[in-house]
């Protein structure tokens, strides 16, 4: 017993210890490289035009690609579990493509987008002549970052709605709902925390998208840039300091998304037990 | 409401789950859909509902063909197997969804919901969630839910399965005289024959898709018309040959046939203790068991092995006593034709007419 536990100290200190080192010290590293000239340098760099204009960019792209995947999320989650109107295999396709972003790295995904919509090609020349140009501008960066964060609020509901089963939605069809009705008053209230997690992923996943997006913006100073693609720009200019701020601002971001999901989930757990 | 099913036939792929069924129901009465699991009871039940679409037939509600009929126009109420209460929504709201979708006015909702949590004694319990009732106060909340509608036709799926045998048996007698009270046509699913036998008005047969019998529970028991219903209800013996008991000796012209015998249709009973005994068998008792009310005696007769009971007030047998055996009939079955025979020697060949 005494020499079990003897091995689980060993772990457990190797396991605070890369902790540690991967996630404290980094943080501490950028924290105090920050403060090193002072806060008002901190400020300064925040404020420079183009680290304004990124952070505007960053929280347009992380609003937009929000809102429709948590739409499209939701409606291709149900497709896949409850779609009736498509062939069962059709379904069992959709559920492994669905994937396909995981195991594609962000830059490739960008490429495509790029090869598809670029200036050179058919489709972006059009949408370029109808006033919508798609890459290097705002719209292929909310596609790039939409086939990055996709799987994340599909997989997120996908298994509640198999869990809450068809049941709940028949009876009330039996009552007289229509679809609309039936979505709203029943299956909403049993997936929400599912979609809170799946929007919490993905508010995180596009805040930090770096690959994607470069490939897609062009990283072109106060039009494109995005927050991750100036700290990069930044770093590449010895610019350390300032890196460091806005990587501080991303980090408390992030922190700050943690937080509220540990929050979420002691909520589900007082609601998952009272329901 | 009246029920009329034409020719209703469904697939599951290539799994033909019900073929070419036929029946009416009259306006009133509470039928029971019975029969072994993956019968396709519920797949009749649930195209009833409109939750599922037949592949084949029609289904007409007073004379009005409601193949195309969506399940919210049929005004049906639906109990499911596991009530599908809506878990986020209070007793007071799942019963009221119903109304609220029909845009009731609130004070008449109110009316209308206190009224069935006082009819399904519910009531006190409004503000609670699902998961704060017992298994029997879900089942009436399910129950009421579907009521609130005033819907013509009710449908029970399983409605007992899920919950455990005592209070299930005091629902039982509750939903029955509910239905009565209420006076909807209804037709509920079960494979628990007791259950069928003690709700039900009339009771349908239904095995691999096709409806073997509809008739009273009575007639069903009494007459059989399939040697599946004969064996299905109650509890039975089936035997290859039966000739070789006494007063069965005409048995021996249909080879073909094989016979089942009901521990109802035996008697047993210590030597001499039995009336007419030139249609008694000698028996040897083989195995004695307590069943509450009775014992099942399992006797053997010529090799044959017979099960019957025999009531309590009578004196105790002993395994491997001899004792005479009375069967009373048994009930003939071959691929082509089926019958109830009479014991010949029961029929006293001198009869005198006073």
């Amino acid at each position: 017993m005494s020499k079990r536990s003897g091995t689980a100290r060993v772990l457990i200190v190797l396991t605070y210890a890369v902790f540690l080192l991967l996630l404290i010290i980094p943080l501490m590293q950028v924290v105090l490289s920050a403060m090193e000239h002072g806060v008002s340098s901190v400020l300064a760099s925040l404020t420079r035009p183009e680290a304004l204009h990124a952070m505007k960019m960053t929280l347009s792209v992380v609003v937009v690609v929000t809102l429709l995947n948590t739409m499209f999320g939701i409606f291709m989650a149900i497709t896949i579990v409850r779609g009736n109107w498509i062939g069962r295999s059709l379904r069992r396709w959709l559920n492994s493509i669905i994937d396909l972003p995981y195991a594609v790295s962000p830059v490739i995904g960008g490429f495509m987008i790029v090869l598809m919509l670029g200036p050179n090609t058919v489709v972006g020349t059009l949408l370029a002549d109808a006033g919508i140009p798609i890459v290097y501008a705002f719209p292929g960066m909310v596609l790039a970052t939409l086939f990055v964060t996709f799987p994340l609020m599909v997989r997120e509901v996908v298994p509640v709605l198999q869990e809450i089963g068809t049941q709940q939605e028949e009876a009330a069809s039996m009552l007289g709902a229509y679809q609309w009705t039936t979505f709203w008053r029943v299956t909403w209230p049993s997936i929400r925390w599912g979609v809170l997690y799946g929007v919490v992923l993905t508010v995180a996943r596009s805040l930090g998208e770096f690959g994607a997006v470069l490939v897609v913006s062009g990283n072109i100073m106060n039009k494109t840039q995005t927050m991750t693609t100036l700290v990069y720009q930044d770093v590449d200019n010895f610019n350390i300091a300032s890196a460091n701020s806005l990587a501080l601002v991303l980090a408390a971001g992030s922190i700050a998304l943690l937080l509220f999901m540990e929050w979420a989930k002691k909520r589900k757990g007082v609601h998952g037990d009272a329901h | 409401m009246h029920i009329e099913v034409r020719d209703l036939n469904k697939w599951f792929g290539d799994y033909h789950a019900v073929r070419q069924m036929n029946f009416s129901i009259e306006t009133g009465q509470l039928i029971g859909l019975l029969g072994p699991s993956g019968g396709g009871k519920t797949s009749v039940l649930r195209m009833l509902a409109g939750l599922e679409q037949p592949d084949g037939g029609e289904i007409i509600f007073h004379g009005r063909v409601m193949n195309q009929v969506p399940p919210q126009e049929r005004g049906i109420g639906f109990v499911f197997q596991h009530y599908a209460l809506f878990k986020h929504m209070t007793v007071f709201d799942n019963v009221a969804f119903g109304l609220t979708i029909k845009k009731w006015p609130k004070d008449r909702i109110r009316t209308r919901v206190m009224e069935l949590l006082e009819l399904t004694g519910l009531a006190g319990t409004e503000k609670r969630y699902p998961h704060q009732l017992s298994g029997g106060q879900r089942q009436r909340v399910a129950f009421a839910r579907a009521l609130a509608p005033e819907p013509q036709l009710l449908l029970l799926d399983e409605p007992f399965a899920a919950i455990d045998a005592k209070i299930r048996k005091e629902l039982r007698t509750w939903l029955k005289s509910l239905i009565e009270r209420v006076g909807i046509t209804s037709i509920f699913v079960t494979h628990d024959q007791d259950e069928a036998i003690e709700v039900a008005d009339e009771i349908m047969i239904i095995q691999q898709g096709q409806l073997e019998q509809k008739g009273t529970p009575w007639d069903i028991y009494k007459s059989p018309e399939t040697p599946f219903v004969a064996e299905f209800i109650g509890e039975s013996t089936i035997l290859d040959h039966v000739a070789s008991l006494k007063g069965f000796e005409t048995a021996a012209a249909w080879t073909e046939s094989k016979a089942l015998i009901r521990p109802e249709y035996i008697e047993v009973g210590k030597i001499g203790e039995l009336p007419l005994k030139s249609a008694c068998e000698r028996g040897v008792v083989k195995a004695l068991h307590f069943r509450g009310s009775e014992w099942l005696v399992e006797v053997t007769v010529a090799d044959l092995p017979l099960k019957t009971y025999r009531p309590l007030e009578r004196e105790v047998l002993k395994i491997g006593e001899e004792v005479d055996v009375l069967v009373h009939r048994v009930y003939m079955f071959s691929d082509e034709d089926h019958w109830v025979q009479e014991n010949a020697l029961k029929e006293d060949p001198m009869p005198i007419h006073i």
